[in-house]
């Protein structure tokens, strides 16, 4: 597994931060934050309590919009169909993308988080709540768009189909993900903790069948 | 269905070619070979390593060759100089500093080509091997193909054209193709 895991992994970090998929989320984070005051108003109050919110929205779109570059691109070129040939299944290939998606926009976004928060006037605990959040429920976010990629990979516009396939499942990760920012809200994070811990488990198997039935 | 009634045994050191019409279905034979898709009736034995050569490239297109070569080399556990070797006979190594997306389409099959021989799995599949080849190339190919299966391991090729290399067994899809 060391063999073909790590550098498919190290392959597609590359290629996101060369696609700049890494600053994608980063600066799409910071200009939703920056617009928002101009649209509610410059509150201090009526931002510090709905801007914790507004980042989970902008976390769950910013996880969706690589949706088109991650499965197709090399469904089409026949890497797939190379690591296959090599022992590796859809599976596997499916949860080393979740593990590549995750890691090139969650901490990309976690720290976008910081400065978009302090645009948002939000008080040092929300942030610590969302950050907290954010590390429990972005692998679910990334679990999401790997599922819909896989399941529209090779669809006439796949984006748009992501991302109606994606919200329906994503609305109990926003509900419980901006539920965790009020204060003594465990049970909220604990959902969260379980969904995430539902999408990771599913998305691999669901995925890994998506690719599969889509050769034949 | 693509086919039925069809069988074909194939030992270490035989090479197999199916040739057919386009559409015959030869690739989906090579890709049922290979198991990339399902065979609904019928029994597939499989003994040693398959490697695939189609005409997908495999390769990302900004990537230098060697580097994205060097990926599948590395995934094989390909032993060091083999790479050097197989770009070399397939005439790429002047070709190694150029992205992939700017190479023409000879010279993608020829680094499909060297992919493959960089694998030390023993059966390989060729679907289309000859495509986009220039003369010289074909000839590289044809000495690729007699020193593998003179090493004991196996071909089984797909293509609608001769290739430069005695095939022990010819398969004709026209005639045994259902449909």
């Amino acid at each position: 597994m060391r063999r073909w895991f790590l550098p498919l992994l190290r392959r597609d970090l590359l290629l996101a931060w060369q696609g700049g998929g890494l600053w994608l989320p980063l600066i799409f984070l910071l200009l939703v934050a920056s617009l928002y005051p101009f649209a509610v108003g410059p509150d201090a109050r009526l931002l510090a309590a709905s801007g914790g919110g507004m980042l989970w929205i902008a976390a769950l779109l910013a996880a969706l919009l690589p949706v088109e570059r991650l499965i197709t691109p090399d469904r089409d070129s026949g890497l797939f169909d190379q690591l296959l040939l090599r022992g590796v299944s859809d599976e596997m290939i499916a949860l080393a993308k979740l593990a590549a998606h995750w890691l090139s926009f969650g901490p990309p976004l976690m720290l976008a988080v910081l400065p978009a928060s302090a645009l948002l006037k939000l008080d040092a605990d929300t942030i610590l709540r969302l950050e907290l959040g954010l590390a429990i429920g972005t692998p679910a976010l990334a679990a999401l768009g790997v599922l819909v990629a896989a399941l529209t990979a090779g669809l006439r516009s796949a984006g748009a189909l992501a991302g109606l396939l994606a919200l329906p499942l994503a609305i109990p990760v926003l509900i419980f993900g901006a539920g965790s920012l009020h204060p003594g809200s465990g049970a909220a994070i604990k959902f969260l903790a379980a969904i995430t811990l539902l999408l990771v488990a599913i998305t691999p198997i669901a995925a890994g069948a998506a690719l599969r039935s889509g050769r034949e | 269905m693509v086919f039925a009634g069809l069988s074909l045994t194939l030992d270490a050191g035989q090479s197999l070619l199916a040739r057919g019409p386009n559409g015959a279905g030869k690739s989906s034979l090579l890709r049922m070979l290979a198991g990339l898709i399902p065979c609904h009736h019928g029994r597939i034995e499989r003994q040693g390593a398959m490697v695939l050569a189609d005409e997908n490239l495999a390769l990302d297109g900004n990537s230098r060759l060697k580097d994205a070569l060097a990926f599948w080399a590395h995934m094989d556990g390909a032993h060091a100089g083999a790479l050097e070797e197989a770009m070399d006979h397939f005439a790429l190594l002047r070709l190694a500093d150029l992205p992939v997306r700017m190479l023409s389409t000879g010279q993608r099959k020829r680094a499909i080509l060297a992919r493959l021989l960089v694998s030390p799995a023993p059966i390989w599949l060729l679907d289309e091997p000859g495509n986009g080849l220039d003369a010289a190339s074909l000839e590289a190919l044809g000495t690729a193909m007699a020193r593998h299966v003179g090493k004991g391991g196996a071909i089984i090729a797909a293509s609608h054209f001769d290739l430069p290399h005695h095939f022990d067994q010819i398969l004709d899809l026209r005639e045994s193709s259902a449909a």
